[in-house]
């Protein structure tokens, strides 16, 4: 009962100086409809541009023989899985839930020649059924011919079809050194136009893993990289610690470890580019803190000060300082629940038009992403957390000076 | 046994490095259900005193006892919670709190410094509206009654939890004579019918006619008594 008292008379007291109780739940609206929507739609920017990355190139997590990441960019033919490794990371793999394909790679650099000009290339050696479900973006990169790796194709980067000036159908060479020095040969067909994605592996051809290793004379096929497609991107970081794990257990002749296992986020350097948008939401929650707690403390040290007089009435008919805190309290907490509940409808308000409205970008090359906005549970609880709890601390202050002062003095007080 | 007993008590203020003494060396006893009044000029001491008493404030020395109780020895918060079980306070500006209606202005006392239950609530809010007259304006705030109308409600609210002791500083001090006189009646008839001591502080020395017993106030010091032949003392 006295705590619906207490209740009713700081909302009385919020409607009694409406405009200022507005104009004060309106800064902590804007500031809450901005945080939502800025991080729904960096949100969906960020997963857009991470799902390009990991859907059409990369994979989630790749598994390789240890010290291969150190000199990925040379392709090292030396550091590979040969069929034992495979088959013991591939018994690990089926242990481990959550893992939803993965696609084993021969990755080699080689000379493409259009029987004029001479340049280099970078390849894939893939299975192509298993690379399809491991990346199944990547037939949406295909910009002319179609997605077919049989034996005998090739897909090329876009850069290099119109640098050598190749098209679909055409007939190409690519030659390449393998671990021993021996140097081959093959004629292949390109069967489909890839389009380029910034980072590494953006600007790779792509051919059937057979002639892979026949280009390299392998006697028995070796693997540079296994990708991996997880359920869900949330579950990164778990399975990444469980095949980290599981792994560790396989050691060479030496006793060293024999695989390393990383993520997009260590393989990507986009990964930085994810980690500045969470830096600036980071920053604009900070943002959003300063702003309620300067709008609730100015207004609720106004609202002691202009009732100086009713706190000494109020004390000196007896009322506890506790309860006297407690009203005030309540009176600032009241602002950040009108502020918060406000903030967060028209928040979701705005991002529900942002989706109808089918904003479009362009991340490189790849153009007509489509922005979809989502909010998240988490972000709404979040944000509404930070507003109650930043009103409670911005109106304790004030709250506290009301209920410590001497009835006479306030009552003196004109 | 007495409601008030003062002995020796004086009250300092210091001014800088200078104190000086607004009350100085007062002796008295007020018995329970008196109707009491303080006069004297302004800077009497007539509100310091009142403040003393109604344990707003500290003495600087001497002895206080009120309703039992050594006010000397009581802390900030047993102040607040003795003045919540023993004592009203009717104010020279009424202040009533302005969000609260007449009936919630009443209440107040009994939800947020005593704890009644609801059904006695409402029976002893309902019995007062109707003594002071305000039946009609309980759903009314503040800003819609006159200053003798807020007086009344002040009077109800003070006597809502059954104090022993109302004390109101220069009650009548914002309202116009005729106004005064209703409200010292009031208040006279409410002590009559609870039994509860008042003590007021005048300046006015129409309105003083009323007590039953007056104590003249100069420079801090006592320096007259009068008892009206009606009453005495219980
Ligand atoms: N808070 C204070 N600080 C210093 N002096 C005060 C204070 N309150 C009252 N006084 C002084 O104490 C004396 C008595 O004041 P007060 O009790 O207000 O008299 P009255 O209510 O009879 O007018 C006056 O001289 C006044 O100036
Ligand atoms: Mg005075």
């Amino acid at each position: 009962m006295a705590a619906f008292n207490l209740l009713k008379i700081a909302l009385r007291n919020l409607l009694r100086y409406r405009r200022r109780t507005l104009f004060t739940s309106s800064l902590i609206i804007i500031g809450v409809v901005f945080v939502l929507v800025f991080v729904a739609v960096t949100g969906s920017i960020k997963g857009l541009l991470i799902g390009q990355i990991t859907d059409s190139m990369l994979g989630h997590i790749q598994i390789h023989k240890k010290g291969y990441v150190a000199s990925i960019d040379n392709l090292p033919l030396t550091v590979m899985m040969g069929p034992k490794a495979v088959e013991t990371v591939e018994n690990v793999i089926k242990t481990i839930p959550g893992i939803e394909a993965y696609s084993p790679r021969i990755k080699f650099g080689g000379l493409f020649s259009n029987y004029r000009e001479t340049t280099n290339i970078r390849l894939n050696g893939v299975i192509p059924e298993k690379e399809l479900d491991t990346v199944p973006l990547l037939p949406g990169r295909i910009i002319a011919g179609k997605w077919d790796l049989a034996k005998g194709n090739v897909l090329i980067p876009e850069l290099l079809a119109k640098g050598m000036d190749v098209n679909a159908g055409d007939s190409i060479v690519i030659i390449a050194t393998n671990k021993d020095g021996s140097v081959n040969g093959k004629q292949f067909t390109v069967s489909g136009i890839l389009e380029s994605v910034t980072g590494p592996g953006g600007r790779d051809g792509y051919i059937h893993i057979d002639d892979a290793a026949e280009i390299l004379r392998m006697e028995e096929v070796e693997i540079s990289e296994i990708a991996l497609r997880l359920r869900d991107i949330e579950m990164m970081p778990g399975v990444h610690d469980a095949l980290t794990e599981a792994l560790s257990e396989e050691r060479n002749k030496a006793g060293k470890p024999m695989f390393e296992v990383h993520t997009w986020e260590k393989l990507s350097p986009f990964y930085n580019i994810a980690r500045m948008i969470d830096i600036m939401t980071f920053f604009i929650k900070i943002m959003l803190i300063a702003m309620v707690l300067i709008s609730i403390m100015n207004v609720m040290i106004m609202a002691v000060y202009e009732r100086m007089r009713e706190i000494g009435t109020i004390s000196a008919i007896g009322t506890m300082p506790g309860r006297i805190l407690s009203m005030f309290v309540l009176e600032g907490l009241s602002i950040g629940v009108l502020g918060a509940l406000a903030g967060n409808i028209l928040g979701c308000a705005i991002i529900y038009i942002l989706n109808l409205s089918h904003i479009t970008f362009n991340f490189g090359r790849q153009t007509g992403l489509v922005l979809a906005p989502r909010v998240q549970g988490e972000d709404l609880l979040i944000i509404t957390v930070i507003v109650l709890a930043v009103s409670a601390v911005a109106s304790l202050q004030p709250a506290f000076k009301a209920s410590r002062m001497e009835p006479i003095e306030a009552l003196r007080h004109v | 046994m007495e409601l008030i007993s003062a002995k020796n008590l004086y009250k300092e203020y210091k001014l800088g490095e200078v104190s000086q003494r607004a009350l100085d060396d007062l002796n008295f006893k007020i018995e329970p259900a008196s109707f009491l009044s303080f006069v004297g000029p302004s800077g009497s001491g007539k509100t310091t005193l009142l403040n003393l008493i109604g344990c707003l404030d500290v003495p600087s020395g001497g002895s206080l006892t009120v309703a039992g109780a050594d006010v000397l020895k009581l802390d900030r918060k047993e102040r607040a919670a003795f003045r919540g079980r023993h004592m009203g306070f009717i104010f020279q500006d009424f202040n009533l709190i302005p969000v609260l209606t007449v009936y919630e202005n009443i209440e107040y006392p009994l939800i947020l410094v005593q704890n009644v239950p609801s059904e006695e609530r409402r029976r002893r809010v309902l019995s007062l509206l109707e003594s002071v007259g305000m039946m009609a304006h309980k759903g009314k705030y503040p800003d819609q009654i006159s200053g003798g109308q807020k007086q009344r409600v002040a009077i109800a609210r003070a006597l809502v939890t059954a104090p022993e002791l109302v004390l109101a500083d220069e009650p009548t001090a914002n309202l116009d004579s005729k106004t005064a006189y209703m409200i010292i009646d009031l208040m006279k008839a409410m002590k009559e019918k609870s039994g509860t001591a008042f003590i007021f502080s005048t300046h006015d020395q129409k309105i003083v006619g009323a007590a039953d017993i007056i104590y003249s106030l100069e420079d801090g010091k006592i320096v007259g008594r009068k008892e009206m032949k009606k009453h005495g003392s219980i």
